[in-house]
Formats: C-alpha cells, sequence, structure tokens
C-alpha cells in the first residue's frame, strides 16, 4: 500500500502527536529527569515545568513528576539548558542501546 | 452582446463573469489596463470582490496563493519582469494545488528594457507546473480566461491565460460578451478539495521528508517525490479536463472552439507551420498568398502549451513533408521552446517509437522585443521551405538587420 491511500493531494498536517514523522529516531543525545533534583516532584506540587514549556516537541508532560516521550523527543536539548535547577542530563542514547536490546 | 473594446478589456470582463473573489494584481505595461478595469469594476460595485493593491508582482501572487487556500476564486495579472518576479510563488501555487488564475499579456524581458511583445516570459516559466493556454484574438482571451478556471478548479492546477502584448492587449476589436447566466451554468461555484479553516487548524504545505511518512492518523503520507509525481499526474490529466471544457463550453454557448490547437487549410497541407497566439492568425494570410502560387500551406495555432497534447501535436503533424515552428522566444544556445517540444513529440509519441520516418522540423525566431513581423518576410522565408530548401544554422531568424 502507497501514499495514495491518504486520499492528499498535497503536504498537509495537523496538529498532533507523530505528524512530523518518528522524531526519536532522530536522537543521539537522551534527555534523563534526576527526580531528586526535579522541582514539582520533589516537592509534590504542580510548579515549575519550565522544561514542558519550552520543549520545542511539546513531548514532555505536565504531571507530577514530569515524563518525556521518547518515540518523538529529537534530543535537542532544549529542556536540559533550561532546567533551573540542572535536574536533566543528556546523555548518549548509546547507554542504552544494551539494555533496550 | 457583441461589443468593440481592447484584449485586456476582454480579459477584465472575463473575470468579472467568473465572479472571481479575490484580486491582487501589481500594473505593469501591457498588463496596466486589465488591472486598471478590475479595480474599476470592483470600486463601481459591478463586480462584488476584493481588490487588494500590493507593493510587487511577488506579493501579488503571494495575496492569491493565501485567497486561494481559503476557498476565494483568485485571480492575478502580470508580463515580463514582473512574471519573472513571481517565479518562485509560480511554483508554490502549483505544489500547493491551488487553482488561481493568471493572465499574462506577453512581452519581452529586459535586460535591455523593452515594453513590446514576445512570448520570451511566459514560455520560460514552462517548467513552473502551470497549465498556460495561449489566446490568439479578443474572443479566444475572454473565452479562455472562463474556461481557465474550469480547468483550474476541475484540476486543483493553476492556469496562465497568455495573450500577445500590444497586438491583443491594447487594440480594440469586436468580441461577444458571454451571458451570465451561461457562465453560471458553465462554471459551478468553486468547491476547494480543502480550505483553511480555523476551527480545524492545519499547516499547508509543511516540510515533506525523502520518504514517506504517516500522519496523525497513522495514514502513509505523501513525500515530496510523491506530490511531485501528483503534480505530473495531474498535469497528464488536465489534457483531457481542457478538452471536457471545450465541448462543455461549446454546447453551452453554441460556438465550435477547439481545445488544443486551430488548424487552417491543413487537410490536404503537405507544409505546416506552427505558431502560438496572434502570429498564428497573421500566418493564416500567408497561406491564403502561397496557396495562390501552388504551395500547399496549412497554419496550426497550438493553445494548450502545457501540458504539452503531444499525441495530438505530432498526429497532426507526422504525414507532411515539412514543419516549420515560428517563434516569439528562444532557448539560447539552441534552439526555440516549441521546436524542441515539436521534433521530441514526433520523435517519440506521434509514430510507433522512434522512427526515421518523421517530417524535417523546420525553426525560425521572429518578432523578439516587438520586431515588425512583416507578412512579406514570411512569406520569403517559408516559400523556400515549401520547395525543398533547409535553413542553414537552425534556427533561422526572421527580420535580423544585423
Ligand atoms: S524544568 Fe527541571 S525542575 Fe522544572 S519541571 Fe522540568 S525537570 Fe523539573
Ligand atoms: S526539549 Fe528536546 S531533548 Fe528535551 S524532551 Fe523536548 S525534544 Fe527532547
Amino acid at each position: 500500500m502507497g501514499s495514495r491511500e491518504c486520499g492528499q493531494i498535497t503536504s498537509h498536517s495537523e496538529p498532533g502527536p507523530g505528524d512530523g514523522g518518528r522524531t526519536g529516531s532522530w536522537r543521539v543525545l537522551r534527555p534523563v529527569i534526576d527526580l531528586e533534583a526535579c522541582i514539582p516532584s520533589r516537592r509534590k506540587v504542580a510548579a515549575c515545568f519550565i522544561c514542558w514549556l519550552y520543549c520545542p516537541d511539546g513531548v514532555i508532560t505536565r504531571t507530577i513528576p514530569p515524563s518525556i516521550d521518547y518515540e518523538y523527543c529529537k534530543g535537542c536539548g532544549i529542556c536540559a539548558e533550561e532546567c533551573p535547577t540542572k535536574a536533566i542530563t543528556m546523555v548518549e542514547e548509546s547507554k542504552f542501546a544494551l539494555e533496550e536490546k | 452582446m457583441s461589443i468593440i473594446e481592447s484584449g485586456n478589456v476582454a480579459a477584465a470582463l472575463g473575470v468579472k463573469l467568473c465572479r472571481a473573489n479575490v484580486i491582487a494584481a501589481y500594473p505593469i505595461t501591457p498588463q496596466t489596463p486589465l488591472t486598471e478595469k478590475l479595480s474599476e469594476l470592483v470600486e463601481s460595485g459591478e463586480m462584488n470582490a476584493e481588490y487588494i493593491p500590493v507593493e510587487s508582482e511577488h506579493s501579488a501572487l503571494g495575496v492569491c496563493i493565501a485567497a486561494s487556500s481559503t476557498g476565494a476564486r483568485a485571480f492575478t495579472a502580470t508580463s515580463a519582469n514582473g512574471l519573472l518576479y513571481m517565479h518562485e510563488q509560480l511554483h508554490w501555487a502549483a505544489g500547493a494545488r491551488l487553482p488561481i488564475v493568471m493572465c499574462v499579456a506577453n512581452r519581452g524581458v529586459g535586460a535591455p528594457w523593452t515594453v513590446w511583445n514576445d512570448q520570451q516570459d511566459s514560455l520560460s516559466q514552462r517548467d513552473t507546473g502551470w497549465i498556460q493556454l495561449y489566446a490568439a484574438d479578443h474572443q479566444e482571451i475572454i473565452n479562455t480566461v472562463i474556461k481557465a478556471y474550469y480547468v483550474a478548479e476541475q484540476t486543483s492546477i493553476p492556469v496562465m491565460v497568455c495573450y500577445d502584448g500590444y497586438i491583443l492587449s491594447h487594440t480594440h476589436m469586436p468580441f461577444e460578451v458571454p451571458d451570465q447566466e451561461k457562465v453560471d451554468a458553465f462554471l459551478p461555484p468553486f468547491r476547494p478539495n480543502y480550505a483553511l479553516d480555523p476551527s480545524m487548524p492545519a499547516n499547508l504545505n509543511t516540510v515533506t521528508l525523502p520518504e514517506p511518512r504517516n500522519n496523525i492518523r497513522g495514514e502513509l503520507a505523501h513525500g515530496y517525490m510523491e506530490l511531485r509525481y501528483l503534480l505530473h499526474e495531474g498535469m497528464i490529466r488536465a489534457i483531457e479536463v481542457v478538452g471536457e471544457a471545450e465541448q462543455r463550453f461549446n454546447e453551452i454557448f453554441s460556438v465550435s472552439g477547439t481545445a488544443y490547437m486551430d488548424m487552417y487549410k491543413c487537410d490536404d497541407a503537405t507544409y505546416i507551420a506552427v505558431a502560438m497566439g496572434s502570429l498564428s492568425l497573421h500566418l493564416r494570410v500567408v497561406a491564403d498568398i502561397l496557396r495562390d502560387e501552388g504551395i500547399k500551406l496549412g497554419i496550426i495555432g497550438i493553445k494548450l502549451y502545457r501540458p504539452f497534447p503531444c499525441g495530438i501535436v505530432a498526429d497532426a503533424l507526422k504525414d507532411r513533408d515539412g514543419i516549420i515552428v515560428m517563434e516569439k522566444a528562444i532557448s539560447y544556445g539552441y534552439v526555440g521552446p516549441l521546436y524542441s517540444d515539436i521534433c521530441s513529440c514526433l520523435y517519440t509519441q506521434g509514430l510507433d517509437g522512434p522512427s526515421p520516418g518523421f517530417p524535417y522540423v523546420h525553426n525560425y525566431i521572429l518578432g523578439l522585443g516587438g520586431r515588425t513581423i512583416r507578412t512579406i518576410d514570411l512569406m520569403d522565408a517559408i516559400r523556400p521551405i515549401c520547395t525543398g530548401k533547409r535553413i542553414k544554422d537552425q534556427p533561422g531568424w526572421i527580420g535580423l538587420k544585423i
């Protein structure tokens, strides 16, 4: 089955998860949240969520604790850069390659 | 109703009859009177449309692209360097599959400046994905504008209606203005495939990746190459749609026009001269005179240039002794663009595969930048070919004083 079935004749996208494709496959560095250092996780109140606000792909939840959808997180590192408590570390994907196999 | 008016006014009246909703244009000679006429019609309330003045041709087409994306019937017009200034937006309008109609009053391209007629402007935009129709007189201009909206909306491909600057744009001729009721019957209101809707936000013409990818519903959506293929496929289908539009038009208006080309005295012709626009009518005079001398010359005026109705053109030309392609444009360093297309269609399409039997095709360049095309010069150029001579260095030039 080819792309003709989608019935479109232009490139046309609607807001929703995955519209840009599985952008998680681009990632070489994975953001990992240290819950001991993350403000809402530590204080058990809805606070901060600067990572949620800044993530350009909208893949961080506004929950306690925040979680990241690695299917679409492209590994840009903006969340780690913006986090006021430095709770997010960018870890080489190769470190996870073995454990996920 | 029959009136005597200029070609530009014929075009404007066609746009009015089509009930265009949005007009955006920037004046350039020799197109200016067309947009002036439309602004008058809007200002006086005779036409219920939004006239949007812009600061450039690039913006004019940009406005039409936006308007058409919301489901409005959009129109613009230009000439020469103005058309070239739109170049990037031409590709965009076609790639976005928007049924915009644009008139091009054909004019030579600077440098050096010229305001006079040739067809280098629109022919150099051949590969932008627009359908190109060429009108040969005022009646064809107004009729073609009306058919253009039908074809554009049926195929989701923009259409350029081209006519010779000054020779047609500024001369006055009698022509029939079709009845509004019949135009409404011919051209139903525009129902776009997709129109921007604030309650269902979408991003149009988003970046595509080299490979197709899934959309949010998990369906495989096109990659760049699939969209290019669909535009090409749509263009090929447009050949049929242009024929269907002609048939519909002929029935509703009780006329007998032809869709792809006008043939004059071709039935018994051993030689055929091919041209586009008003030159094809001028050549009819030459055919009449040369026939008195015993030369069986026929004339073909090509009306649909892109998509090129290859099989139809090849069928009309393949059994002749010789073909003479007369052009007001050149692909510098090679030959005229129509000449290349005709050679290629004869070689590949009109026959059962490549054949050495197709007629010799001659090419003349003439009339650049409004250079006068004298009937006597046309006769002197065509007569030797019809008695078996060949042009020494193709293309030959008519009226060159160097
Ligand atoms: S920005 Fe840092 S501290 Fe704030 S919610 Fe995100 S991870 Fe936690
Ligand atoms: S900001 Fe970048 S790295 Fe962080 S979660 Fe979003 S996409 Fe991933």
